[in-house]
């Protein structure tokens, strides 16, 4: 039999570097649940939504963490908790609404009551039924409401925006991001209240991991996304950076529109129409903000859970939600700040047009991861290639590079032990 | 209402039916007025009053780029839509040709290589102007009941 057509059984990363990366990364089901295990409950902070979301006391959101239903609630002193959505009795997903507002959990099947921090208040028939004097059955002496609880997850915020760890021992969320990534992020969430515009969601039948890369890619806008070339958003020359934390896991592509003319010869893409105009060009009515101080542009990969998304006025957090190794739903939620005016109100929600499942250019990010994952199940002894920019893992002042993404799998490698 | 117009707001609906069917977009753009709305929503948004759309095109010129997006430069997977649209529920009708309808509707998505599945269902929301010589839509909503778009949705539905 030839080395090509055997399936590894035990995972091994052949090649020398991560500029290779082999297909069962994205296939494997013990991989997958691994990655739950080291990725999203263990070590590392990951998203559950905006305060903004749950402004009034007893608001809550029912939302997930890689596979693990939690729900994020805001408790009477103001403060957010973030509780796992399964009943410490006999383990239902008690929490059916998405969203709403309470005074504690109850869990319909035996009426197990929680307050917002997920403590036990209560269980019906604790001390059993009187009859002819005598209690009879109930709960044992020795049982404590304090002993069953709902899992409680640690909560860190910044900015208006709300993390959580089933992990009790994580290193804070500033060390979690690094300095560079948190510069970046404190730019976006920078103190003003945000204000809720809504959500897009779509179910994407790819590995999770693809949208990571997808958005440590900068390869790929200028080819895939035609529209952003066409309509001069997108030049390969544009001034632009490439920036990772010191472990490689998080970056941020940041990116500054030129002034320049647009030409073939900076895009590359042949159906290039230089006289391409918008009917209504108020899909592009950009406006500078002073926020921005500088770059027109900054998507933050947050690994592993989120993406954070600055397209020049257009403002998101981009969430992923994995449902096995071979499909993800992936939340947007889009937002502003307590001072837009309505009419950048309008600009952010005309601009949202260029994103989401149906966007102009994020509707081909979601084809081609699913038709990725096509590629890998059919040869899942093969590997692919990321080599633009050379072998090395490195910040660079450019957007040749697939660094990136070479930059995230020294890493998974690291944590995965593979 | 007039039986007359009725019979031509049902032919309306159905005809939009076939000629998204079709992707025909030329006939799709000739059934709205120059000062349109079309907006695709998930119906969390819309229940919610949250603004944000999937698709939230505010002019007949917005409504042509999105041809031109969706037959130029977006990158998807082929694909053919079939329309299932209920008759209309008339809400209200002013002296001025206005009319306030709705209709639900289902619609099946078929790949290359594949079979139907059910890709979208919803209502349309629908503002109307209808005169003596045409009919076409001021406003259309489709506010869908899908938690999740099956990966990506190009076509207008």
């Amino acid at each position: 039999m030839s080395h090509e057509n055997r399936i590894p059984m035990t995972h091994v990363w052949e090649h020398e570097d991560t500029s290779r990366i082999p297909f069962w990364a994205y296939t494997d089901e013990d991989i997958h649940k691994q990655e739950l295990e080291r990725l999203f409950y263990r070590n590392h902070w990951c998203y559950v939504g905006l305060e903004a979301e749950i402004p009034q006391p007893g608001d809550f959101k029912r939302t997930v963490i890689g596979e693990r239903s939690v729900i994020m609630v805001r408790h009477e002193d103001n403060s957010i908790y973030v509780v796992e959505n399964v009943c410490a009795h006999r383990g239902m997903r008690f929490c059916r609404e998405k969203h709403g507002n309470t005074k504690s959990f109850t869990c319909p099947y035996h009426q197990w009551n929680y307050d917002l921090e997920g403590n036990l208040q209560g269980v019906p028939f604790r001390r059993g039924v009187k009859q002819e004097g005598k209690a009879k059955g109930g709960m044992p002496k020795d049982f404590k409401t304090s002993d069953h609880g709902l899992t409680k997850l640690l909560v860190a915020e910044r900015g208006g925006v709300v993390f959580a760890s089933f992990d009790h021992d994580i290193e804070s969320l500033e060390d979690f991001l690094g300095p560079t990534m948190l510069s970046y992020f404190d730019r976006m969430f920078n103190g003003r209240k945000l204000t809720l515009l809504g959500y897009n969601k779509q179910r994407i039948p790819g590995n999770w991991k693809l949208m990571q890369e997808n958005i440590k890619d900068p390869y790929h806008p200028g080819l895939l996304h035609t529209w952003f070339v066409t309509f001069g958003l997108w030049r390969a020359d544009n001034r632009s950076e490439l920036k990772m934390d010191q472990h490689f896991r998080h970056a941020a592509m940041i990116s500054t529109r030129g002034s320049g003319g647009k030409d073939t010869q900076t895009t590359n893409v042949s159906s290039f129409k230089e006289s391409m105009q918008l009917n209504d060009p108020s899909f592009l009515d950009v406006e500078v903000e002073p926020w921005w101080d500088g770059p027109t542009a900054v998507m933050m990969t947050l690994f592993p859970s989120v993406i954070l998304q600055q397209q020049v006025n257009s403002v998101s957090t981009r969430h992923i939600q994995p449902n096995g190794h071979g499909s993800f739903d992936f939340v947007w939620t889009h937002f502003g700040y307590e001072d837009d005016t309505p009419e950048m109100t309008e600009r952010r929600l005309r601009q949202a047009n260029l994103f989401g499942p149906a966007g102009f250019v994020s509707a081909d990010d979601g084809e081609v991861i699913e038709f990725s994952q096509q590629g890998f199940e059919q040869k899942p002894f093969h590997r692919s290639l990321a080599e633009l920019g050379g072998k090395e893992i490195e910040d660079t002042d450019h957007m040749v590079s697939e660094t990136l993404i070479r930059g995230m799998y020294a890493y998974w490698r690291k944590v995965m032990g593979v | 209402m007039k039986t007359e117009n009725y019979l031509r707001l049902t032919q309306f609906y159905q005809n939009y039916a076939t000629v998204v069917d079709q992707a025909n977009w030329s006939a799709w753009l000739d059934m709205f007025t120059d000062d349109c709305i079309y907006k695709v929503q998930a119906r969390e948004n819309y229940d919610r009053n949250l603004p944000m759309a999937a698709l939230s095109l505010t002019s007949k010129g917005m409504l042509q780029d999105r041809i031109y997006g969706i037959t130029e430069t977006i990158f998807h997977d082929p694909y053919h839509q079939l329309h299932m649209v209920s008759s209309p529920l008339i809400l209200s009708e002013s002296d001025t040709g206005i009319i306030e309808s709705q209709a639900n509707y289902t619609v099946l998505r078929t790949k290359n290589d594949g079979i139907a599945e059910v890709f979208n269902v919803g209502r349309y929301l629908d503002r109307i102007r209808i005169t003596q010589d045409s009919i076409k839509l001021e406003s259309r909503l489709c506010i869908f009941d899908n938690e999740m778009i099956l990966n990506s949705l190009i076509y207008p539905i």
